[in-house]
């Protein structure tokens, strides 16, 4: 139960984290190189987004909840299992970012996820 | 240093970066956890005295630092990439993870988890075939 309930925090969270942080990022001029300078104004404009800070709180809360139950299951059950964040991650995408997702990515996903159930039924 | 390199290629570069950064990460947070203790007593002392043991642990540190890491490939790589390809794409850090759980961690891997890997390696395979920006008519592929 209790790795339940942990589990489902960590999906929802992180899902929701990612998709604030890349709103947030698509609101930043892209980096073009990766000199430190350009990599430091990057960052700089990032932590000035308001998305991007309410992302950074979500993947906190999912990061304790992944710190907690990493103290009683093995890391090769739970990080495969936290995968079931890629099929809330499509949809939010979809219906949230405006993203086009073609057949062939939505085929991709779905192998994702029956991998990840593969993983968890063991 | 200084890397002008094409969107494709900077694109898959730094999903690399991320699959390592985020795999060492938690092989790491899973080793300094484990040496901290489980949580046997749900109370907030219990709870807090966990968290204590987990920050004073070297490998939980080493951890942090791996995902700090993955967390700012991840920012950079958002910029121009749509999330539903960044997401399936970096999953093959989850195959990392496994073996490195199993070769580093001693943790059993079972048949029917391998069948699992295969299958989100097929999965990860699909999606880096579609273009990774569908929001701006990117060129590449499709």
């Amino acid at each position: 139960m209790r790795t339940a309930l942990c589990l489902s925090i960590i999906v929802l969270s992180t899902t929701g984290g990612e998709v604030a942080v890349s709103h947030a990022m698509k609101q930043v001029r892209e980096l073009g190189n990766f000199d430190l300078r350009s990599v430091l104004d990057f960052l700089r404009q990032a932590l000035r987004e308001t998305w991007f800070w309410v992302g950074i709180g979500l993947l906190a809360v999912g990061f304790f909840a992944m710190l907690a139950i990493l103290s009683w299951q093995d890391v090769s059950f739970v990080i495969p299992a936290t995968a079931l964040g890629y099929v809330s991650g499509a949809l939010a995408s979809k219906l949230i970012l405006g993203e086009r997702l073609p057949p062939r990515r939505w085929a991709g996903i779905v192998l994702v996820s029956v991998g990840v159930a593969l993983v968890s039924l063991s | 240093m200084r890397l002008a390199v094409g969107s494709e290629r900077r694109t898959y570069v730094l999903l690399v970066l991320m699959v390592l950064a985020a795999s060492s990460g938690n092989v790491l947070l899973g080793k300094g956890m484990k040496q901290a203790g489980g949580v046997t007593v749900w109370s907030p002392a219990g709870v807090t005295t966990l968290f204590v043991k987990a920050f004073a642990n070297s490998c939980v540190w080493l951890g942090i630092g791996c995902l700090l890491l993955f967390l700012v490939s991840f920012m950079v790589v958002l910029s121009w990439a749509d999330y539903s390809f960044v997401m399936p794409a970096s999953s093959s850090s989850y195959v990392v993870t496994a073996l490195m759980g199993h070769w580093l961690l001693g943790e059993i891997v079972t048949p029917a988890r391998w069948a699992g890997v295969v299958s989100i390696c097929l999965g990860v395979v699909l999606v880096t075939g579609t273009s990774f920006n569908t929001r701006m008519g990117s060129p590449i592929r499709e």
